[in-house]
């Protein structure tokens, strides 16, 4: 098949996947942020159980990830598209420590939140309107930040 | 400990999130994060957004597939103030960007590929998770 036929599947697969994902989310009780924040509340009447959804979860894409990333390429697409940084940069650690502080506040992070727009509560979609504020933020100071560190071509001397 | 702790449904759960985040990978070769996965959704890469919405209409149809499994709607017990909400939305916002990914990405994803900045970032968000917990319920 054609890399242009081929490509044309991954909608499909991608609404699978998230079909999967948003079930297991439900299934798990994730979707509900009273239960991540028991999680969070270690020195509370503590909730171990997203520990074990973690735990479901590497079962399966550790040995899994392994296998298919021996393969040449996906099925539908020409390559992986995996992340290529591999430095503990500062704004790794800092970006981790502000997602925890939102996190602890509100017991939503992105998965849930979106998912859990479906109930059309309006909490839900306050924080999400603010989590994409948020997305768009981070990018346009990236962009500029981009811009900023372009080295200047040197000016013809006249 | 809560009286809610649920480990089997919990396991189950992330059992159905790991085979998620293969499928994407094996099929489209990505990496099943959310914050990644909404967010590029931003940018508006021409041919790099068919897959994402079909991606997050899947998360619902999942989750309705659950409640109509269960004969009733599931009940989200929020616990944060409108306001808290916006906040916290802007800082798992901001910070999932600034850092890279989330729990799906780094949490899930990442550690499975051994990728040291996710076992780095999760130890991170968790520990700065529980820290904001603790600050919010047991001293203020």
């Amino acid at each position: 098949m054609a890399t242009a036929a081929r490509e044309r599947l991954q909608p499909i697969f991608a609404l699978l996947s998230g079909t999967l994902f948003g079930l297991g989310l439900a299934v798990s009780g994730m979707i509900d942020p009273a239960k991540v924040l028991a999680f969070l509340d270690v020195a509370g009447a503590w909730d171990p159980t997203l520990a074990f959804v973690m735990l479901g979860a590497l079962c399966v894409t550790t040995p899994a990830f392994h296998y298919v990333l021996k393969r040449r390429r996906p099925w539908f697409a020409d390559a992986f598209a995996l992340p290529t940084k591999a430095d503990l940069e500062p704004r790794l650690i800092t970006g981790a420590a502000l997602f925890g502080v939102g996190w602890g506040l509100a017991g939503l992070c992105p998965g849930p939140a979106v998912t859990a727009l479906v109930t059309g509560s309006a909490g839900v979609t306050a924080f999400f309107g603010a989590m994409l504020v948020g997305f768009l933020l981070h990018d346009r100071i990236e962009a500029r930040n981009a811009m900023a560190d372009r080295p200047i071509a040197p000016r013809k001397s006249t | 400990m809560s009286p809610s702790f649920s480990p089997a449904s919990g396991f189950l759960g992330g059992v159905l999130i790991g085979l998620a985040a293969v499928l994407l990978l094996l099929a489209n070769g990505r990496i099943a994060g959310v914050s990644g996965i909404v967010g590029g959704l931003l940018s508006r890469k021409p041919g790099d957004i068919g897959w994402r919405v079909a991606f997050v209409l899947g998360l619902w149809l999942g989750a309705l597939v659950y409640w109509a499994a269960r004969g009733a709607l599931f009940e989200l017990e929020l616990l944060a103030t409108p306001g808290v909400m916006i906040v916290a939305g802007f800082l798992v916002g901001y910070g999932t960007r600034l850092g890279s990914g989330c729990t799906s990405g780094h949490g899930v994803c990442g550690i499975a590929r051994f990728s040291p900045r996710s076992m780095v970032a999760t130890v991170v968000f968790m520990a700065s998770g529980i820290a904001t917990v603790y600050v919010v319920r047991h001293v203020i």
